[in-house]
C-alpha cells in the first residue's frame, strides 16, 4: 500500500485531502499539523509522496520541500505544493526548490487524485 | 468526497467550527496588535499571524465555496499582507477597517446556514478594505541580493520572510546564520529554546531545515537572525554544543552553511560542527516521543454532550427504581437476594456519579473565554465613544457549563456597553472629579458553592437612586417612594419599560433593555444585582449554577402536585404553624432568627385553588439566591433526587415560575420552580 503525508496546519483542509485521496483506494495517508511534525514523522515513515501547505506556523512549506531536496533519504519522493499563494514567484520558488506539482486552493479533487495516481504508480 | 461546493453535513460543521475558531483568534490578536501599535513597536509575529490567519479562512472557505467569506478574507489578507511587508503604515483608521471587517467576518460565518446574506455589507467593507490598501506603497528595491545568501536559503524564504530580512538589513542590524544539530527527538524544544533566547534581542527571520550529514536521529536547522549585538554576543546568547555561528553581510560572499567561513569575523564559534557525543535514543522510545506530540483534543459537539448527558439522567433514574426495588425485595422477604441486588446498586451508584461527574467536566470551559470575547466589546465600544478604558479580569479560570457561558454572553455585553456608555464619564469630566484619566472596567470571577459568580464593575458614576426612584415613580412601576430602599431602588432598573437616559444605554433604542438581560440570566437558572455608590462607580454581580444538565433537587407537594427546587438554592427547611405567621403590610412574613422572612404559598403564587383546609401545621422551604431571602410555603417535604431538568419549549415560554420539567422516572413528570424568578415577583410585589 502506499503511504502519503500531507503537512498541513488546517484540520479542515486536512480532512479534504484526506477525502480526496481516501476516494481513490489503495493509500494509506500520515497526517501532519504542523512543518515540525513532517520533519519528526519522516525518518519513521517511509513515505511514496509528500503534499505540503505553504503557510504553516514553524517551518514554511517551501523550507520543507528544501529539506526534503536536500536529503539523501528522501530527495527521490515526489511533492506536491498546495497552497492558497497563487503568486507566480511562490510557484517559481517550490518549484526551483524541486516540488513536483504546485496546486493552488481551491484546489480541483480530480487533478489531484489524477497526479497522485501519476507520481506513485 | 470534496468538491467546490461540498455541502454534506459533517464536513461544513467542520469547516464551521475551524472558521469561528479562526475568526474568534483573529479578533483577540487584532485587539493585541491594537494595543502594541497605540504604544508604538509591534511584534512582527503578531501582524503575520493575523495575515496567516485570513489566509487560512480564505483556503477554507474557497474550498467549500463559500465566495462571500473567501472574498472578504482575500481582501482583508491582502490588506494584511500589505501591513505586514511594511507596504502601508499601521494606522488607526486601519485599525478600525481591520476590526469592522473581522466583525463583519464574524457575522458572515455565524450566519451560515440562516440563510442571511451579508452580500451589500461585504461589498461595502470589500471597497473600505480596498481603499486602506491603495493608500500607498513603498519601494520595490531589494538589498537582498547584497547579502550573497546561496539560493537554496534564498527560495525557501517566502515573501514575508524576505521582507523581514530586508527590514533587519535597512535597519542597520546584523544577519548572522546559525547553524544547529539536534536530536530528532527533541528539535522543537532545542529550537524553541534558540529561539526564544535569541528573540530577546532580534528578530528570528527564518528557520530552514537540512537533513544532517551525521547520523540519521539528528536534524540540522539554519536559522537566520537579525540582531544589533557582535558576534561574541550572539555566541553568548547560544551556549550549546554543535551551533555554528556565521555573519552574513555584505562582504561575507561565503555560503553560510559551509564549515568553514570566508571572511574574518565569522569564526565557526561554540564547537565544530563534529558528529554529537550523546547517543540518540533507541527508535521505540522516539515513537513514543512523536506519537505524543500529535494533537491532544477532541472538538464534540455540545449537542452530543447533552445526549451523554440526558443519558446519564436517565440511567441515575434506573439506578433509583433498582434501589427502591430492592428495598421492596427485602421487605417483601426476598433477604438474601435483596441483599445482593442491593450491595450492587450501590457500586452501580458509585460508578454513575463518577460518569455523571466526568460528562459534567467534559462541558466545562474556563470563563476566560467568555472574557477575551468581552474584551474586544470594551475595545469595540470604548473606540466608538471615544473614552480611555482599561479593562481588568480576575478569576478567568473559574470553569462553567459551555452552554451557559454562551448564553450570557450577550447580556454580558450588554451590561458591558453600559458600564462604559453610561457607567464611565468622559475624561474630562473625570479630571474633574479627581479620578484617573482612564476609566476602568473589571470583570471578575469566582466559585461560590454551587455557583460561580462574575462581576462586571467600573469606576464611574454610579447611579443617582434619586432619579431611578423619580423615574420609577413617573413611570407608574411603583406607587409611592415611601420605605423603598435605595437598594430596592437598584432593582427597578431591570423592571420591563424602565429605560431612562440614565440607566440604561442607547440600546434600548435597539430592543434591549436591562429587564431582557434579567430573563436572558434568568434563562439559565442565575440572579443578576446591581451594586452602586453615587460618584465611585457600579458592579453588576451575575450569579449562575456551574451546569443545568443534571442537578439535586428537593421534591415539595403542595395541593396534591409535586414540584422540584433546585437544592442549590435551598438554604433550609422548618416547619411553622399558621400562629407563627406575622402580617407586614398585607404580606406573610415569619419571623427566622433575626431576620423577617417574607413568605410565598406555592399555590396561590400558581393560582392553584385548595382542595382540603389549611393544615395547621406546613414546611417553609428557605431559598434564597444571591443576597435574597424567600420562605416558600409548601404542604409537604418528599424528599431529594437527582434530576435532569428539560426544557419547557417555547409554547409554555413566558410562565411565571418555572423553570423547566423533570422526568421522576416512575412515568410522572414534574415542573422545576424558577427561584430567582419567583424571588424576584415576590420581592416586586411586596416592595
Amino acid at each position: 500500500m502506499k503511504k502519503i503525508l500531507i503537512a498541513e496546519d488546517s484540520s479542515t483542509m486536512r480532512s479534504l485531502l484526506v477525502a480526496t485521496i481516501e476516494c481513490l483506494g489503495g493509500y494509506q495517508i500520515v497526517e501532519a499539523a504542523s512543518g515540525f511534525e513532517a520533519l519528526r514523522l519522516l525518518p519513521r515513515e517511509p513515505v511514496d509522496l509528500i503534499i505540503t501547505d505553504i503557510n504553516m506556523p514553524d517551518i514554511n512549506g517551501l523550507e520543507l520541500v528544501s529539506f526534503v531536496r536536500g536529503s539523501d533519504n528522501y530527495r527521490h519522493i515526489p511533492l506536491f505544493i498546495i497552497s492558497t499563494e497563487g503568486s507566480e514567484r511562490d510557484r517559481e520558488k517550490g518549484l526551483a526548490l524541486g516540488a513536483n506539482e504546485y496546486l493552488v486552493k481551491p484546489f480541483d479533487p480530480a487533478r489531484l487524485q489524477e497526479l497522485i495516481v501519476k507520481y506513485t504508480s | 468526497m470534496a468538491n467546490s461546493h461540498d455541502t454534506s453535513g459533517r464536513a461544513v460543521e467542520d469547516f464551521l467550527a475551524e472558521a469561528e475558531e479562526i475568526v474568534e483568534r483573529l479578533s483577540t490578536d487584532l485587539g493585541t496588535l491594537s494595543d502594541c501599535a497605540d504604544s508604538g513597536e509591534c511584534d512582527p509575529d503578531l501582524l503575520n499571524a493575523i495575515f496567516r490567519g485570513a489566509h487560512s479562512l480564505k483556503g477554507l472557505a474557497g474550498m467549500f465555496g463559500f465566495t462571500d467569506i473567501q472574498q472578504l478574507s482575500h481582501n482583508l489578507e491582502n490588506l494584511l499582507d500589505s501591513l505586514r511587508l511594511g507596504k502601508i503604515p499601521l494606522t488607526i483608521a486601519t485599525m478600525n477597517v481591520l476590526f469592522d471587517a473581522m466583525e463583519l467576518l464574524g457575522s458572515v460565518v455565524r450566519g451560515l446556514g440562516t440563510g442571511e446574506t451579508f452580500a451589500t455589507a461585504i461589498a461595502d467593507m470589500i471597497q473600505r478594505i480596498n481603499d486602506c490598501a491603495t493608500a500607498q506603497q513603498g519601494d520595490g528595491e531589494s538589498p537582498l541580493q547584497k547579502l550573497g545568501l546561496p539560493d537554496k536559503v534564498l527560495n525557501s524564504l517566502t515573501e514575508y520572510e524576505e521582507h523581514r530580512l530586508v527590514e533587519n538589513v535597512k535597519k542597520g542590524r546584523t544577519i548572522f546564520s546559525i547553524h544547529a544539530s539536534f536530536s530528532l527527538m527533541s528539535f522543537d524544544q532545542d529550537l524553541g529554546e534558540i529561539t526564544e533566547a535569541l528573540k530577546k534581542s532580534g528578530e528570528v527571520v527564518s528557520t530552514l531545515p537540512s537533513a544532517s550529514v551525521t547520523p540519521e536521529s539528528m536534524i540540522d536547522f539554519e536559522i537566520l537572525y537579525g540582531t544589533d549585538l557582535a558576534y561574541d554576543e550572539v555566541a553568548g546568547l547560544i551556549d550549546r554544543e554543535n551551533v555554528e555561528i556565521t555573519r552574513i553581510g555584505a562582504a561575507a560572499a561565503a555560503p553560510p552553511s559551509a564549515a568553514t567561513s570566508g571572511t574574518a569575523t565569522a569564526v565557526p564559534a561554540i564547537s565544530q560542527a563534529a558528529a554529537p557525543a550523546e547517543v540518540p535514543a533507541p527508535a521505540g522510545q522516539a515513537d513514543d516521543m512523536t506519537a505524543k506530540s500529535m494533537s491532544q483534543t477532541v472538538r464534540v459537539d455540545i449537542g452530543k454532550l447533552d445526549d451523554l448527558m440526558n443519558i446519564v439522567g436517565e440511567l441515575v433514574l434506573s439506578q433509583s427504581i433498582i434501589s427502591t426495588l430492592a428495598t421492596r425485595m427485602r421487605l417483601e422477604g426476598f433477604s438474601s437476594l435483596a441483599i445482593e441486588l442491593g450491595k450492587a446498586a450501590k457500586g452501580l451508584d458509585r460508578k454513575l456519579t463518577e460518569l455523571q461527574k466526568g460528562v459534567m467536566e467534559i462541558r466545562m470551559i474556563p470563563v476566560g473565554q467568555l472574557f477575551e470575547k468581552m474584551a474586544r466589546i470594551v475595545r469595540k465600544v470604548s473606540r466608538e465613544q471615544g473614552k480611555k478604558v482599561d479593562l481588568k479580569t480576575f478569576g478567568a479560570d473559574t470553569e462553567l457549563d459551555k452552554l451557559i457561558i454562551e448564553d450570557i454572553a450577550d447580556p454580558m455585553v450588554h451590561i458591558i456597553r453600559n458600564a462604559i456608555d453610561h457607567g464611565l464619564e468622559p475624561t474630562e469630566e473625570r479630571v474633574a472629579a479627581g479620578k484617573p484619566e482612564r476609566g476602568t472596567i473589571r470583570l471578575s470571577s469566582y466559585q461560590k458553592g454551587n455557583h460561580v459568580v462574575i462581576e462586571v464593575s467600573d469606576d464611574g458614576r454610579g447611579f443617582n437612586i434619586e432619579k431611578v426612584k423619580k423615574k420609577a415613580l413617573e413611570k407608574g412601576l411603583i406607587k409611592t417612594l415611601e420605605g423603598i430602599s435605595d437598594r430596592d431602588a437598584l432593582d427597578f432598573i431591570f423592571l420591563p419599560g424602565f429605560s431612562t437616559a440614565d440607566a440604561v444605554s442607547e440600546l434600548s433604542g435597539r430592543g434591549v433593555g436591562m429587564d431582557v438581560v434579567k430573563n436572558n440570566i434568568a434563562a439559565v437558572s442565575g440572579m443578576v444585582d446591581i451594586e452602586s455608590t453615587f460618584g465611585k462607580g457600579s458592579k453588576v454581580i451575575i450569579t449562575l449554577p456551574i451546569t443545568l444538565a443534571i442537578i439535586k433537587a428537593l421534591l415539595v407537594s403542595t395541593a396534591g402536585r409535586t414540584y422540584a427546587i433546585p437544592i442549590t438554592s435551598v438554604l433550609e427547611t422548618i416547619i411553622v404553624t399558621e400562629n407563627d405567621i406575622d402580617t407586614v403590610e398585607r404580606k406573610e412574613v415569619y419571623q427566622l432568627r433575626e431576620t423577617t422572612l417574607p413568605l410565598v404559598r406555592l399555590e396561590r403564587f400558581f393560582g392553584i385553588p385548595r382542595t382540603k383546609p389549611d393544615s395547621a401545621e406546613f414546611y417553609v422551604v428557605v431559598v434564597g439566591v444571591a443576597e435574597k431571602r424567600l420562605g416558600v410555603i409548601v404542604d409537604d417535604l418528599m424528599g431529594q433526587q437527582d434530576i435532569v431538568i428539560k426544557a419547557l419549549g417555547d409554547m409554555f415560554k413566558g410562565y411565571r415560575g418555572i423553570t423547566g420539567a423533570a422526568d421522576l422516572g416512575d412515568q410522572r413528570t414534574i415542573l422545576v420552580l424558577d427561584v430567582g424568578g419567583i424571588i424576584g415577583e415576590a420581592f416586586r410585589s411586596g416592595g
